[in-house]
């Protein structure tokens, strides 16, 4: 285990109930997922089952279960970002990556993410790849970035 | 010593630090330095301007010049011509489309003119990383006034004298809400402040929070006072990492100005601040399911009352304000009730922020006065319809409210207007539809969301919800009958009659005004099998045009399902029973031979 998510675990044995969500989302953050194993070691730790652990992970839209793609893209169907467009940049990196949301690509490069809004309506439609946000994207935009992205996957 | 003369605002908010106003601050930080004058000028990186279409923006005070889209290798020429020669840059001004001259001070540019900014009132002004610049604007100074000059009970009746009205969406009079948890007996309150911004289409409390994060502090720290508080809690969306960094560095400056902490001003007041990250549920809006959430459980709602005011945080007494109406409260303090109930309508007082975003030119964060007209706000701050389309309609309050038509831009927009015409204010998401939209398919749309977001508890909104999306799917499909039109009216008055919480009493809103709004569109996918808006696919067809095509096979080739057919150099034709609509035929085709009806 990465001795910063023991510290977590260790922090996270003196709090109560209500911060089951901070270190879970301390967890994600560096792991980018939360595996079985992690929430046995948390339940261990704080004292909470761990079906009551999944109950409450399960019900937000944060926390994931499989793991991430080296290369996360996030794509915004909030309203203003569907009325201009967003569905068919979906379809766009679906028919590309063969992936659909929450899904990875076998080489486990990409995964795709739809979210809600983002809150750069203004910008719409976005996209969001690993923290770095691409405003006004049509599916052309998206495929070069793509495509972009895949060499950087080849070089390494 | 020599002064500062000049200041250079570059705009930090998400939307124009997404197109790198960064670099553009950078630039100009270097170019200042090249030419010997960062002892004159300052750059200094605010927060959100509003007018995003135009981002990055850079203006020049005091001298009020506006930049519009600029470009880090615009800075060079800003700093030589402008701080250097004073002669403004005239390609990088705002260009007025209707006068076709520039603009250089935003106080004439029609987007500006009939705004009026309070809770906006610093965004775009001061570097919100630096508590003296507040402080400058006098801030703190109405958190001041309240522990030196005011009791509690006096300054909850500014507050409601004031008649401001929560803006998170209910509109519930907030000094009412203060005097209830102020009335409640505890040994410990709580003061709560809903970030937890879900409306899609909605960036108001994201943008106040990275512009003017003291305001929401300080107003939370007025409350307290008021309620006998000492503990503020912030639930934060975590998709905001901007808003969270600017919030958490005000928190940590006003704790060592003493503006936080043990013994304010030396009155015996505590009071200190922490932030909570909501983790991506739109339930969390509502107040108990927010409180359920910062407790480490579920986000589910429960039944009121007992409301937060009693039995809130812990099952202790906690008021919930939402950011925006927190940003209100130190100006009303500072300038007076009656200042604030002077502008509005009768019933809604002050101002509103919406977020301006869809199929118009001008999209941006707006701040207008309460009964300014739906008009005013999309063909004059907006300048209307992207590419000269037609309005169509203008959904306001996300998921929970509706879509108004082109017969309610008269409307003076106020929280009982739009609750009237079917919608409501919501958190102010303002999200403009034209020609090309569906309004089925948007009702479609929303449904998703709502049923995406419910959290299950209570049926109607669990199973109801589904049903309805189901049969507008139905419809979009092309196999919706009369029969379902009736169905969809009947079971949304149940979901709203029927659900625990405000997102099932407001899911089916979509649905029902624009059943109402739109009945023709929803008879056409009905009987007339069309879709006028060509957005429903299987209600379109492509067809090959004859003249245009010159049998060049592409299409043909291209198509997954072999539904097309012709000899080379002959037109081609689709086979209607064959193709499942998927476009790629129009994709190859070099001649716009093939149409889509």
């Amino acid at each position: 285990m990465k001795e910063e998510i023991r510290r977590i675990l260790e922090k996270s044995s003196r709090g109560g109930a209500d911060t089951l969500m901070p270190v879970l989302q301390e967890i994600q953050a560096i792991e980018g997922y939360l595996s079985p194993e992690i929430i046995s070691e948390v339940s261990k730790y704080m004292g909470i089952a761990e079906n009551r652990i999944y109950s409450i992970a399960s019900f937000y839209d944060q926390f994931s279960f499989v793991p991430r793609g080296r290369k996360h893209i996030r794509v915004c169907s909030g309203t203003a970002c569907h009325v201009n467009g967003s569905e068919a940049v979906v379809q766009e990196i679906n028919k590309q990556l063969g992936i659909k949301a929450g899904q990875k690509t076998k080489d486990g490069w990409f995964s795709l993410e739809v979210v809600q809004c983002m809150g750069a309506c203004s910008l719409g439609p976005v996209v969001e790849i690993n923290g770095k946000h691409y405003d006004h994207i049509n599916p052309e935009k998206i495929r070069n970035i793509i495509v972009a992205l895949r060499e950087e996957g080849e070089e390494i | 010593m020599t002064q500062i003369k000049m200041h250079l605002l570059v705009c930090g908010g998400t939307g124009c630090r997404s197109s790198h106003s960064e670099l553009v601050a950078k630039a100009l930080n270097e170019s200042l330095a090249n030419h010997g004058l960062d002892a004159e000028a300052k750059v200094v990186s605010t927060g959100c301007f509003g007018f995003c279409e135009k981002g990055p923006i850079v203006k020049v005070v005091p001298d009020n010049t506006f930049y519009v889209q600029v470009n880090p290798d615009d800075a060079e020429e800003i700093v030589k011509e402008h701080v250097l020669k004073g002669r403004k840059v005239q390609r990088l001004l705002y260009l007025d489309p209707e006068k076709e001259k520039t603009v250089s001070d935003d106080r004439h540019m029609t987007f500006y003119k009939k705004q009026i900014r309070i809770a906006l009132r610093n965004c775009g002004f001061i570097d919100p990383e630096n508590i003296d610049e507040y402080i400058a604007r006098d801030g703190y100074s109405a958190l001041a006034k309240c522990l030196t000059e005011f009791t509690p009970q006096q300054v909850i009746d500014i507050i409601k004298k004031s008649g401001l009205r929560g803006r998170g969406g209910g509109g519930f009079p907030t000094g009412l809400k203060w005097e209830i948890t102020s009335r409640v007996q505890a040994d410990q309150k709580y003061v709560i402040c809903n970030a937890d911004e879900g409306d899609p289409g909605a960036f108001m409390d994201r943008s106040i929070l990275e512009g003017d994060p003291h305001s929401v502090i300080e107003a939370m720290a007025i409350n307290g006072y008021c309620t006998g508080a000492s503990k503020g809690l912030v639930y934060i969306r975590a998709e905001y990492p901007l808003a969270i960094k600017r919030l958490q560095i005000a928190i940590d400056q006003a704790r060592k100005y003493g503006l936080l902490g043990e013994n304010i001003f030396g009155t015996g007041f505590n009071f200190d601040i922490e932030l909570r990250y909501g983790a991506g549920a739109f339930v969390c809006g509502e107040e108990t399911a927010l409180i359920h959430s910062m407790e480490g459980k579920r986000g589910e709602p429960t039944f009121k009352p007992p409301f937060p005011s009693e039995h809130g945080y812990l099952g202790k007494p906690s008021n919930v304000n939402n950011v925006e109406t927190y940003a209100n409260v130190p100006v009303i303090i500072l300038k007076g009730p009656e200042w604030f109930a002077s502008i509005g309508t009768e019933k809604s007082k002050g101002t509103k922020v919406f977020a301006l975003a869809g199929k118009v030119n001008n999209v941006g964060l707006i701040e207008v006065p309460m009964g300014i007209t739906l008009r005013e706000v999309i063909f004059e701050i907006g300048g209307g319809i992207k590419g000269g389309k037609e309005f169509k309609a203008v959904q306001t309050g996300g998921p929970s409210g509706g879509c108004l038509t082109a017969r309610h831009l008269d409307t003076p927009i106020d929280y009982d207007n739009l609750l009237a015409a079917g919608s409501m204010m919501g958190s102010g998401g303002m999200i403009v539809m034209d020609e090309d939209d569906c309004m089925v398919s948007i009702a479609k749309f929303y449904l998703e969301f709502t049923v995406e977001e419910s959290c299950g508890k209570c049926s109607p909104c669990r199973i109801g919800n589904k049903r309805l999306h189901e049969i507008l799917e139905k419809i979009c499909k092309g196999e919706g009958t009369m029969e379902d039109l009736e169905k969809l009216k009947n079971l949304s008055q149940v979901i709203k009659d029927t659900s625990l919480c405000g997102l099932g009493q407001t899911s089916p809103n979509p649905v029902l005004s624009t059943l109402e709004n739109f009945w023709d569109e929803y008879v056409e996918h009905v009987v007339d099998k069309k879709c006028r808006a060509g957005v429903c696919k299987s209600l379109m067809k492509y067809t090959i045009d004859q003249e245009a095509c010159v049998g060049c096979t592409a299409c043909a080739r291209a198509c997954p399902v072999n539904a097309i057919s012709g000899e080379r150099k002959q037109p081609h034709t689709i086979n209607q029973s064959i193709c499942i609509k998927c476009g790629a035929c129009m994709e190859k085709c070099k001649f716009n031979a093939v149409l889509l009806q």
